[in-house]
């Protein structure tokens, strides 16, 4: 145990967990999640939001469980390495809205930071408008760090506090074995699903969760982070978290290029758009936003699982800035951006430069 | 003189922000850290590593950790 400890708090041990992710993910796509999004953080909860009814896009409403795999895998590696340390209390209002704001900049972009990598290893490379963007927004927040920017300090708390995220999970794991869709219904139970779109695409569900948890489990051991790769490398100088991430862009790459998912070019791509400058200045705004809140909505995940209340908010936060960004025409299509998409990004960023 | 470096609550990159804050001001001696996680317990040794300095001792304390790094 404490050999294993110790392998993945090293460079080989960060590697190592990018690797799993870089396989596994184009793998989810092949078994029918939707095209370079094995996983996509910010996508699956906005499926989660739709799921639910928070809002009503039809083509993406699923209760994805690499979700909930991320947060109970957490869940059981910090019960294991005696690591749940529930906290709580560090400015939630502001994570909630960063939340939002990050899911509003995301959708602009169509992806979370992972997705992104994904999208660039299939051969999208609108996804490099957004991984520069990205960069741009992290840079950005470590102006505000080195200017003194933080959220302020956590407090010790509850166990029970500490259990809340995971608690939410479990619910949506019960209420998708109640509530299993029924083919041809969009509706099964309480819970929405897509009859096409990306919402309809998905791997079986044991697969999703036990890759879901096996991520989750990983992931909070070696503490992968996609924003913190960045921004540890821009402030700090110090290469720990990238080798995880150029671990997953390298593995990535090789495995759709084996199961035959590269496919370079920047039109006509899946769950995408070609409008370079909201691809950029959606991550900007979403880069900025994790930047700003500690982690990527990867990270906020594991660190909820661990009992931090606080990125528990975060979460909760990106779940309801879906459903805004799809009820109020924020978000993006195949299409181009949405109705509404430019101003928010506008604001989102004004909100944070003022 | 023990110099002390309290980040305990804050979340990262705060920790490490602070610890390398105190590095520079400081350029050698002896730092003891407070942190509350083990991620941050991890990140603070880390840099302090890349700075040529030594972790000395790690203890519990309070529900987390004290980390004490020098530099002759």
């Amino acid at each position: 145990m404490g050999q294993m400890k110790r392998f993945f708090g090293t460079r080989w041990g960060i590697i190592s967990v990018g690797a799993f992710i870089g396989v596994f993910a184009p793998l989810l796509q092949k078994l029918g999640n939707p095209g370079n999004m094995g996983v996509c953080v910010a996508c699956f909860e906005r499926d989660i939001a739709g799921a639910l009814g928070l809002h009503r896009a039809g083509v993406v409403q699923y209760m994805r469980p690499e979700i909930i795999g991320f947060v109970l895998g957490a869940l059981i590696a910090a019960y294991a390495f005696r690591e749940f340390r529930p906290r709580a209390g560090s400015a939630p209002i502001v994570r909630f809205v960063l939340g939002a704001f990050a899911m509003i900049g995301a959708l602009v972009f169509l992806g979370c930071p992972w997705r992104a990598m994904l999208r660039l290893t299939g051969g999208d490379w609108n996804a490099i408008l957004g991984l520069l963007g990205l960069v741009g927004g992290i840079w950005i927040g470590t102006l505000f760090l080195k200017a003194g920017y933080n959220l302020g300090r956590s407090e010790k708390t509850y166990a029970s506090v500490g259990w809340l995220m995971p608690l939410i999970m479990l619910g949506f794991l019960i209420l998708l074995l109640m509530f299993p869709q029924v083919k041809g219904e969009p509706k099964s139970g309480i819970l929405f699903y897509s009859m096409k779109g990306p919402g309809a695409m998905h791997a079986p569900i044991a697969v999703s969760l036990i890759v879901g948890l096996s991520i989750g489990f990983l992931a909070q051991r070696s503490r992968f982070c996609t924003m913190g790769a960045f921004r540890d490398l821009i402030l700090f100088r110090i290469a720990y978290l990238f080798y995880g991430v150029l671990a997953l862009i390298v593995f990535a790459f090789l495995t759709n290029l084996i199961v035959g998912q590269f496919h370079p070019g920047f039109a006509k791509q899946p769950v995408a758009h070609t409008m370079h400058l909201w691809n950029f200045g959606g991550m900007v705004l979403a880069g900025l936003a994790f930047c700003l809140a500690g982690g990527c909505p990867g990270r906020q995940l594991f660190l909820a699982g661990e009992g931090d209340g606080d990125a528990a908010i975060f979460v909760l936060g990106m779940i309801v800035g879906a459903a805004f960004a799809h009820n109020l025409g924020l978000a993006s299509s195949p299409k181009g951006v949405g109705p509404h998409g430019i101003a928010a990004v506008i604001i989102g960023l004004l909100v944070w430069l003022r | 003189m023990t110099e002390i470096v309290d980040a305990s609550g804050l979340s990262c990159p705060q920790p490490v922000l602070m610890t390398l804050n105190k590095i520079k001001a400081l350029n050698k001696g002896e730092i003891e850290v407070f942190v509350d996680t083990d991620t941050s317990k991890e990140n603070v040794s880390r840099a302090a590593q890349s700075q040529g300095w030594e972790v000395a001792d790690v203890t519990e304390s309070g529900g987390g950790y004290k980390i004490l790094i020098k530099k002759e």
